[in-house]
């Protein structure tokens, strides 16, 4: 277990991208974590006067919005608000796409036929649109941000799960634990699920960069949690100026792209990591 | 069974056959989808917080306690769930989409009246997006490992990073305030009354912009499948034996390569379209586009939910339609299916 761990470690950083991809991840939860220490105050608060232009004023290097908040207090604090709702919002989606998947692919027949029937029509749905109308109806707050995306997120990671749930089913050491009895539950939870992850994790890493694309999208369009600073929102309350103070809706873009890119190659990262066969084409 | 290729006598009238069987069964199951859709659309008016007739008549203050008296008889809320349910479900077989009280019209006029203007965002976005992503996946991957290859894989995963609305606002910075090339909103001049060619180039003009926006987002995508579909067929055994016969290396990627990676690439295209119409959501909001997703996000404002579902419903369909198209498109491209 020990050396594999290490194998994958060694294929992994050897490959620049992904390196590069974990160190922007690690820079954004540093900024979300270090946001309460270098902005003790509410990012909300109206504390310079308004439009200054970064670097104009040393005391607020990020300059400030329409309404003289610090530009910088809300992209830090903006950081844990997107990798919150991002993480939460890809365990929520990745547990009901292993449960979906797992039931699916392991009891198949009616019951894999009404799942992956369900799945169909979630993946018919253009899911942006379906995760405004469920923020739109149940009132725009974390927890609704985070169902939303959960709900749009889930089939792929269940398509997934069942792919891999069928082709392990067949395997003999799943056979053997049907022959002396184990219970079904018992069975998906310790032969097959171990043996099914690694794609799934390679997956939650991409769905992740996704989540935090349709949170800032839903912040945009003023259906983000009205109580917190978010990326998305800031773009959002920063359009009616761009003629003037176009760099309020650029400076939080800036982070969005670099926390997505950043997801994105570590997720690839990942996937060449655990195959190297195909990396090597 | 195993059908051969190539071998001549397949007249029209079994291939149509051999297209329509398929076919017919997808389309009860699209038939299908669009009913669970609307069964959706139904659970999530009742989960919603509020008397369903306070959803529906949106939260614009503007609703008088006689209109919502009205929508309570109109939709018999005090009939059993499952006659309000048998109801609704009839209803929207009759495209019936309800009324938008914040425009005060039906929810079904005012989307047809929207949709032209979609389609005119997302036909050339899509178009241009295969074209160009595919294209680019084409020549990185023939020169894979050199710096064109680079070149297309940085800029792929640049554009598949940017939120699309960053890149909509950047853009009417730059190309419409500061360089002044193109407008900054809107599919027309206003008041400028132009009629026939003058009108057409007119609203190309205005599509510029959101267009390139829409596309730079697929054409990554499409750029990097079709790269990643490319190389893995690269390694194929078919692909060993075209170059031990002493085809061209060009023959090879584009005769025996090309068509098989294409198959991915088409498989996704429906996808695609689902995320295309969510998108457009986005850069209509931006660039002030009079389509559906323009729609969508005022209704958004008002909480008009009826409205919000109706679009829900159509754009779904649009999904469901391609999907068919892609089906076909997919057995004309490989003919193995039609004989599975």
């Amino acid at each position: 277990m020990m050396r594999g761990w290490l194998e994958f470690w060694h294929s992994f950083s050897r490959n620049r991208a992904a390196l590069l991809g974990l160190g922007i991840v690690a820079a954004i939860l540093l900024m979300a974590a270090a946001a309460p220490l270098l902005y003790p105050g509410d990012p909300a608060d109206m504390v310079a006067p308004p439009f200054l232009w970064p670097l104009q004023d040393g005391q607020f290097p990020f300059g400030s919005d329409v309404l003289g908040r610090d530009l910088g207090a809300e992209i830090f604090h903006g950081a844990h608000v997107s990798l919150l709702v991002g993480a939460a919002a890809t365990i929520a989606a990745v547990t009901i796409g292993i449960i979906v998947g797992a039931l699916a692919g392991y009891y198949g027949g009616a019951i894999d036929d009404a799942l992956m029937g369900v799945t169909e029509v979630m993946q018919t749905i253009p899911s942006f649109v379906l995760a405004i109308i469920v923020v739109a109806a149940f009132r725009p707050s974390l927890a609704t941000i985070v169902l939303a995306i959960s709900i749009v997120s889930w089939p792929s990671v269940a398509r997934l799960v069942r792919a891999e749930v069928l082709s392990l089913r067949q395997r003999e050491f799943v056979q053997a634990g049907i022959a002396i009895g184990m219970t079904d539950l018992r069975i998906i939870l310790t032969q097959i699920l171990p043996n099914a992850l690694t794609p799934v994790i390679v997956a939650a890493s991409l769905m992740m960069a996704t989540a935090i694309l349709i949170e800032a999208g839903l912040a945009f369009l003023g259906l983000g949690d009205p109580n917190v600073i978010s990326w998305g929102a800031i773009i959002g309350a920063g359009r009616d100026s761009i003629r003037d103070a176009w760099y309020i809706s650029a400076l939080p873009g800036i982070a969005i792209f670099a926390a997505v890119l950043g997801l994105n190659l570590v997720g690839e990262g990942l996937t060449d990591a655990l195959n190297p066969r195909l990396r090597r084409r | 069974m195993v059908e051969l290729r190539g071998i001549s006598g397949l007249d029209a009238t079994t291939a149509l056959a051999r297209l329509a069987r398929p076919v017919g069964a997808r389309i009860v199951r699209s038939v299908l989808i669009v009913a669970a859709i609307a069964a959706l659309n139904f659970v999530i008016v009742h989960l919603a917080p509020g008397d369903v007739a306070d959803v529906l008549a949106g939260e614009s203050g503007a609703a008088s306690p006689d209109y919502i008296a009205d929508l309570k008889v109109r939709f018999g809320l005090d009939q059993p769930l499952w006659v309000q349910f048998a109801d609704y479900m009839s209803r929207v077989a009759h495209l019936d989409l309800g009324y938008s009280f914040r425009f005060g019209r039906s929810v079904a006029a005012l989307i047809w009246e929207r949709l032209p203007a979609t389609l005119a965002l997302t036909v050339p976005t899509l178009l241009l997006a295969f074209a160009a992503g595919s294209l680019l996946g084409v020549v990185a991957a023939r020169r894979v490992g050199k710096l064109s290859d680079a070149a297309v894989s940085v800029a792929s995963l640049v554009f598949y990073a940017m939120p699309i609305f960053w890149i909509g606002i950047l853009m009417v910075v730059l190309f419409g305030v500061k360089l002044g090339w193109f407008p900054t909103g809107g599919m027309v001049t206003i008041g400028a009354g132009y009629t026939g060619l003058a009108h057409l180039a007119d609203v190309a003009h205005h599509m510029v912009l959101p267009v390139v926006t829409l596309s730079l987002f697929h054409t990554a995508f499409y750029a990097r499948l079709m790269r990643a579909s490319m190389l893995e067929m690269f390694g194929q055994d078919f692909v060993t034996t075209a170059r031990a016969k002493g085809l061209s290396e060009t023959r090879v990627a584009y005769r025996h390569v090309l068509r098989n990676a294409l198959l991915p690439v088409v498989t996704v295209f429906g996808l695609q379209i689902a995320n295309l119409l969510g998108g457009a959501v986005l850069v209509e909001t931006v660039f002030g586009w009079p389509g559906l997703g323009r729609l969508a996000f005022d209704s958004v404002l008002s909480r008009d939910l009826n409205l919000l579902l109706g679009i829900l419903l159509l754009t779904s369909v649009v999904v469901v339609g391609a999907n068919i198209l892609v089906d076909i498109a997919y057995r004309y491209l490989d003919p193995r299916i039609g004989a599975a």
